[in-house]
């Protein structure tokens, strides 16, 4: 198994070397990380070689890493019905850093790409529909970045003098509790200003 | 057309005939949820369709990222609530992927049965609803009826009926009496007599053959375009099916056919369906067969588990092991993977960036419903206002998991 995918990458890897940065098989799976410039082309390529057939779109998402230059990866999952095999494409790009749409190569990409696009902001070159998706009508922000507050800036409520559905910034009866539970033996850095040995060094 | 403007006459100054636009939902019975669809009619005739979706968006992908590892698995049932076992078994596995642990033998035929359990379930309210779309009432109360036994089944090994939380990495959270797996086993007996009776309502029923026959035919080309997977494959003749062609668990020591259909419309599907219930109702069979023969532990014991109850009274180290457990939660080596499972409407993935600590960096939940719902304007094309409500159904479309 593990043969066959390394077998694999280093196959793709010869014949697109222009489009592959590097590859891995960490965890038994296909890593390929690619150059965000020829997405599309390498993402066909993958779709049409006999040997490769990735034809089925499983899935395309976003990371985000908001301390790295590069801030956001974003993931496509693909599949072989045919040769019964799964890869995994990274793209790294930047904030504000368009990248190519897939809508002509798997038109199952629209969908996942505009809910990218509505969750992490991450505008897709010649997408025919980039609205948003999952979020409200007139929904602002991206909620999957890590800056955007899990409890988000607006909250909706009926009210009940104007007859309607307002929305209204959000209004916490008690500060949001996130439990931070993490041992300060092991695994977490805690930074104690107040600490003795700190304060001695 | 209301004469307002001075119409006169319609064989000289011809009109001009636009499109009806319609909203269908987001209240609608055949909608199976909160879907809006905007529809372009042209008299009767399906022009265009634009599902509008995200009205039970409720983010559950980040709020993953601000709970612990076992916080999480709840989530998983209220996403395809209508067979939650076989969610969470993605997560667990994805878990067990990461931090390289095995489930013990036993749990994992339990996890099969409970997976199996849980395509009935789908499927059960499936085909019932479909029929109920179509025009017929008496299938989804005979559908929910035994539907209901299971759910029963649900509730003795788990405590509740929807929402389980069974599944736990490393295994399953409880192990199952024996008494229950022989009541499984009866029911497993009985349900076949149930199962006729639904079929022979609709197989040959003429208005269901009627509605559903040659309505949304999926072909192979449309399947590789659209990323469909599940039913939506094998009813156009596909035999995909990630329990045989990429085997998790232990499906692979289970004997089962993968039933296809030919034409790859609505009825098709619905044939499929019925014949998956029989071919889950064999591995149940089978599950319970070396269930009642292979006593063993039901958790993989170690980090990522809670100790023995007994050994916790006794011992201080499983009691600072179980408090952490359950405070801190489980650290997952730093990584990245996915994990599918063919569950009953396709196949559910999950997407699991870790960066080592006690929660999930990123999860992405791959919903099957996600992919055959944007190929509704495909499919609906064509077709009559009508059969948009066959079409629904046969996707087998549960909000939870689309909107996530």
């Amino acid at each position: 198994m593990i043969e066959a995918l390394r077998e694999l990458g280093g196959y793709i890897e010869q014949k697109r070397s222009d489009c592959v940065i590097s590859w891995d098989t960490d965890s038994d799976e296909l890593n390929i990380m690619v150059a965000p410039s020829n997405i599309a082309s390498f993402v066909d390529f993958l779709k049409c070689d006999s040997r490769c057939k990735f034809s089925t779109l499983v899935d395309i998402t976003g990371v985000d890493f908001p301390e790295r230059v590069k801030r956001f990866e974003v993931v496509y999952h693909l599949l072989s019905m045919f040769q019964n095999h799964r890869v995994r494409l990274k793209v790294s790009i930047r904030e504000n850093e368009p990248i190519q749409s897939l809508v002509s190569v798997h038109p199952s990409a629209n969908w996942f790409e505009r809910e990218v696009f509505d969750m992490f902001g991450i505008l897709f070159q010649d997408h025919p529909d980039l609205r948003r998706i999952l979020t409200d009508y007139g929904f602002q922000g991206f909620p999957l970045r890590k800056d955007f507050p899990t409890t988000g800036y607006n909250e909706v409520r009926y009210d009940e003098a104007q007859k309607r559905v307002v929305y209204e910034p959000v209004n916490l009866t008690q500060e949001y509790r996130q439990f931070d539970f993490k041992s300060p033996w092991e695994g977490a850095e805690y930074i104690m200003p107040d600490d003795e040995a700190e304060g001695a060094t | 057309m209301d004469g307002s403007k001075g119409f006169q006459d319609a064989l000289t100054n011809e009109q001009k005939i636009r499109n009806f636009n319609i909203n269908f939902g987001p209240q609608h019975p055949a909608a199976h949820g909160v879907l809006r669809l905007v529809l372009e009619l042209d008299g009767e005739i399906v022009e265009r369709c634009d599902p509008h979706i995200g009205l039970l968006h409720r983010g559950t992908e980040k709020l993953m990222e601000s709970r612990t590892y076992l916080q999480n698995l709840p989530y998983f049932d209220r996403l395809d609530y209508v067979a939650p076992m076989n969610q969470e078994h993605a997560w667990c596995l994805a878990i067990e992927k990461l931090t390289n642990v095995s489930v013990p033998r036993r749990a994992s035929l339990i996890r099969v049965l409970y997976s199996e359990i849980g395509r009935i379930l789908n499927h059960l309210l499936n085909v019932t609803t479909q029929a109920m779309d179509v025009g017929a009432l008496t299938p989804p109360l005979w559908g929910f009826e035994e539907r209901e036994k299971l759910m029963v089944f649900y509730e003795r090994a788990c405590g509740a009926r929807l929402h389980a939380a069974y599944f736990r990495p490393g295994g399953v959270h409880q192990d199952l009496p024996d008494d229950l797996l022989k009541d499984i086993l009866s029911w497993a007996e009985e349900f076949p007599a149930v199962l006729k009776d639904i079929d022979e309502l609709l197989t040959e029923n003429r208005i269901f053959k009627q509605r559903n026959v040659d309505i949304g035919i999926v072909t192979e080309d449309d399947i590789l375009k659209y990323g469909f997977s599940g039913v939506m494959v094998r009813g156009s003749g596909l035999a995909w099916d990630l329990r045989r062609s990429q085997p998790y668990e232990c499906y692979d020591e289970f004997d089962f056919k993968v039933p296809v259909g030919k034409n790859g419309d609505c009825y098709d599907r619905y044939l499929v369906r019925m014949e998956e219930m029989r071919q889950s109702l064999h591995i149940i069979k089978q599950a319970i067969e070396k269930l009642l023969v292979e006593p063993g532990d039901i958790l993989a014991r170690g980090k990522i588990t809670p100790p023995r109850r007994a050994e916790m009274k006794g011992s201080m180290e499983a009691l600072i092991h179980h408090f952490k457990l359950y405070t801190e939660g489980f650290h997952v080596p730093e990584g990245e993977v996915y994990a599918c499972v063919e569950a009953p409407k396709g196949e559910f993935g999950v997407y699991l960036v870790s960066d080592g600590s006690n929660k999930p960096y990123r999860a992405k939940l791959r919903a099957p419903g996600f992919l055959h719902l944007q190929a509704m304007d495909h499919m609906a094309t064509g077709h009559q206002l009508a059969d948009v409500a066959a079409i629904i159904g046969t996707m087998d479309i549960v909000f939870g998991e689309i909107d996530r």
